[in-house]
């Protein structure tokens, strides 16, 4: 039990994580193409076209997933920059610095597949549904956090206080979504709504967890890129970094 | 001399504040100032007819609330950070989530409160009735302190950063949602004459968790910043 332990902590420094980083890198970014490729082939050609929405709704396979994951990524995020936050260990801040674009971007594609999907099928690019509020304002969260980071010159600093605000964030979360849904019945009344949709076939939800998967793993080697990337950046001046450029050919 | 108990110092620091404030008093009325500028603003901006002046003035009321309470921020801690206050506070025997804790009231009493006691004059001039604008009252009084407590941690979490005005409202204004929502909410509920009571319950929610986590948040973000 204790080798087992002292085996997982072994990576939790940037110098043995950066050569593991490396060679997982690739097999991640080969299950996210593949799973990526069967995803859309059962969206586009195994998957019925919908009997109201007509070839419209495909875009779900795309929408519904990414907004999975801009939510999920927030609180792997935020659970990274808790576990920096309480062992001050130097990877799991970077592991949450790194997470943060990815997330953020897939924040805004969920809005933007949202629009693409909403102008055909309610009418308009944007309604003031509690679901696109929320997913708005996850966006701004994710935003802050990248600002805050930028904004502040010493990166260990700034990895501290960019977890704290990823933490209170975290509790917000819930919070915000509850508000804006309470809003939502006060204000708009019942209007088209994504919960009351009929349900729907086994191959669209079959699609749709194929492509979480493929998201889910390119989120994977995305973040390990850029972890590899920072850890470069910031120990440049550590002995492993030069070693590594010595062995370089 | 032995150190003075928790609630000594906790008072203390809310005297100091209240003192500072009273001594340079131009600076909570410029939040004043805004607050009532911006709500005769709409008006202007909307033209004058009272149907939809009222309609629009639980939100309009609340918005301009959240940012002129967003603007005050940069005083919480600004100037104790520039002088090295801030660090002889965090040194202090007293614990450093009660000194957040005294701070955070000190500045709800000089930019929260004064919002709330001139609100009904607003209200006013946007024609909402007498059991309305007690009601906004009541909303704004339960609701600018979660203002001013989550606004804290921003406030803490960008001291001494490049910026940090506009980075704050960045980092502010999203989680300023729920207080707006259920705010607002209650003044429209009870416009519509519609009980006002479930969002203020869950107005009051807010309060209680924000009074519970803010000061702990924003005593780590300090200690982050002076470190």
């Amino acid at each position: 039990m204790s080798n087992r332990v002292l085996h997982w902590f072994r990576y939790a420094s940037p110098q043995t994580f950066y050569p593991l980083a490396g060679r997982l890198l690739p097999w991640f970014a080969l299950l996210a193409a593949l799973s990526g490729a069967a995803g859309l082939w059962i969206a586009f050609f195994v998957a019925p076209t919908d009997a109201q929405q007509g070839e419209s709704y495909r875009i779900i396979f795309v929408h519904v997933p990414v907004s999975w994951m801009s939510m999920f990524l927030y609180l792997v995020m935020a659970g990274w920059a808790g576990l920096g936050l309480a062992f001050n260990t130097r990877l799991s801040a970077m592991m949450a610095h790194a997470i943060a674009p990815t997330g953020a971007m897939f924040a805004f594609l969920s809005l933007w597949t949202g629009a693409l999907w909403g102008r055909p099928t309610w009418g308009a690019y944007w309604v003031w549904d509690a679901r696109l509020t929320s997913e708005l304002v996850l966006f701004f969260l994710y935003l802050g956090y990248m600002a805050l980071h930028a904004a502040v010159d010493d990166p260990r600093r700034g990895d501290r206080a960019a977890a704290v605000l990823a933490l209170v964030g975290a509790i917000n979360v819930p919070i915000i979504y509850f508000s804006v849904q309470w809003w939502n019945t006060l204000h708009q009344g019942a209007s088209v709504s994504m919960t009351r949709a009929p349900s729907m076939a086994a191959t669209m939800l079959a699609g749709m967890l194929v492509m979480a998967f493929a998201f889910w793993m390119y989120s994977i080697a995305a973040a390990l890129a850029r972890v590899r990337a920072i850890m470069l950046e910031r120990e440049a001046h550590m002995q492993w970094t030069h070693e590594l450029q010595e062995a370089a050919p | 001399m032995s150190a003075p108990s928790s609630g000594a110092a906790f008072l203390g620091i809310v005297r100091r504040d209240l003192r500072i404030a009273m001594r340079r008093r131009s600076e909570p009325l410029f939040t004043l100032g805004f607050f009532v500028v911006v709500t005769s603003l709409f008006p202007l901006g909307l033209g004058p007819e009272p149907e939809l002046l009222r309609r629009i003035a639980p939100g309009v009321l609340w918005v301009a609330a959240l940012l002129a309470s967003m603007l005050a921020l940069g005083r919480l801690f600004g100037a104790d950070y520039e002088d090295g206050t801030l660090e002889q506070l965090a040194l202090a025997p007293a614990p450093l989530v009660l000194t957040a804790g005294a701070k955070i009231v000190a500045h709800w009493l000089v930019s929260g409160l004064p919002l709330v006691l001139v609100s009904p004059l607003l209200a006013l001039q946007y024609g909402l009735p007498g059991d309305v604008i007690a009601h906004l009252m009541l909303s704004l009084l339960i609701g600018t302190p979660v203002l001013s407590l989550i606004g804290a941690i921003a406030a803490a979490l960008t001291i001494g950063v490049r910026g940090a005005g506009v980075l704050v409202a960045l980092l502010a204004l999203p989680l300023y949602v729920p207080a707006l929502v259920f705010g607002a909410g209650a003044v429209d509920a009870r416009l519509a004459g519609l009980s006002a009571a479930p969002n203020l319950a869950l107005l009051g929610a807010c309060l209680a968790l924000a009074v519970l986590f803010a000061p702990l948040a924003t005593a780590a973000a300090i200690r982050i910043a002076l470190e």
